[in-house]
């Protein structure tokens, strides 16, 4: 079990651009891909642990899952895979294992109420 | 009630693993050294494995050995015996290895004088697939006993590996191990990648693999001096 170290990663990462900008931080939002070896439930517990104490405390991690996008050789597409369990094209059923998308660990916004 | 705001920073979570690692892997790179991670779960060979792998590559090339795990430098100790030079790494609590951690561990260890690096990560199938440590491959390995069906279990990090290794094999009859199965759970979650079959202990299905490493090491080098 990372989450918790990935959690404080979260937090430090969160802190320092809304630092930068001088923001109050309401909420944060990440970007979390299916192959990011992540569990978004133990992140969100973790979360709460990481940021008491800060001045994030208080605040929500607001998490949208990505799925894995594969570039499908034989129908020269993007797909998105149903299952990661399943690297086959959703299509046409040819393995495809070239990942486009879907390891995202990314704080992709902070929220902030406006005055 | 105050309208909420989102401001857009992009910022990736793990970037500063990623920068130490991309430092570590330009290192390796300008040492020549081929540097090859083990991941699997407790229990499935990784040190015994190792240990061969050291033992046989040693005659023919200069190898050394990192081996984190939570305490103990027990698996320090074993690989010892190979000869080949191994530093632990103890981790404490933390149940992978990070880049920093690798990089530290190289402070003292003169990587011009080394053909392979081997790297064993904490057994362990889930956290250390988030952790990009400089290497050039990244070996999972499963054993016969462990069941077919582990890839599906774990297929993050089984689709972030180079390459799998099935270890044990010695012990397949006596599991009544589907070969075919296995191959097809791991093609499911990283279709093409390389497999070997072998027993560490016997010896069997071993000289693939070392030729394989070999290959990997001379085409790495033919490309750093092209």
């Amino acid at each position: 079990m990372h989450e918790l170290s990935i959690a404080m990663g979260i937090v430090e990462a969160a802190l320092d651009e809304a630092k930068q900008r001088n923001l109050e931080v309401s909420a944060v939002h990440l970007r979390l891909g299916a192959l990011s070896g992540v569990v978004k439930d133990a992140l969100l517990f973790s979360y709460e642990v990481a940021s008491r104490d800060t001045p994030l405390e208080g605040s929500s991690l607001v998490i949208e899952e990505v799925p894995v996008v594969v570039f499908c050789a034989r129908c020269q597409q993007r797909r998105v895979l149903a299952s990661v369990q399943s690297f086959t094209c959703p299509d046409c059923g040819a393995p495809a294992g070239d990942v486009l998308q879907g390891k995202e660990l990314e704080v992709f916004a902070l929220e902030v109420q406006h005055g | 009630m105050a309208e909420p705001r989102l401001v857009e920073v992009r910022r990736n979570v793990l970037k500063q693993n990623d920068v130490i690692a991309r430092a570590l892997r330009e290192r390796f790179r300008a040492a020549g050294v081929f540097v090859v991670s083990l991941v699997s779960s407790p229990g499935s060979g990784k040190t015994t494995f190792l240990e061969k792998t050291l033992t046989e590559l040693q005659p023919r090339y200069r190898v050394r050995a990192l081996v984190g795990d939570l305490a103990t430098d027990n698996d320090a100790r074993r690989l010892a015996r190979s000869r080949a030079p191994v530093k632990q790494i103890t981790t404490g609590t933390l149940c992978h290895l990070e880049a920093r951690m690798v990089e530290s561990a190289l402070l003292d260890w003169d990587l011009d004088q080394t053909d392979f690096l081997f790297i064993e990560n904490v057994g362990n199938l889930v956290c250390p697939a988030s952790y990009d440590l400089g290497e050039n491959l990244r070996l999972v390995l499963m054993s016969v006993t462990e069941g077919e069906d582990k890839p599906q279990k774990y297929p993050t990090i089984f689709n972030s590996a180079d390459v799998v290794v099935i270890t044990k094999d010695d012990l397949a009859r006596a599991v009544e191990f589907d070969g075919e199965a296995a191959r097809r759970s791991i093609e499911s979650v990283r279709p093409g990648i390389e497999i070997f079959r072998l027993s560490a202990k016997t010896g069997v299905g071993l000289q693939a693999y070392l030729d394989f490493l070999a290959e990997r090491l001379s085409a790495q080098r033919a490309l750093a001096h092209s």
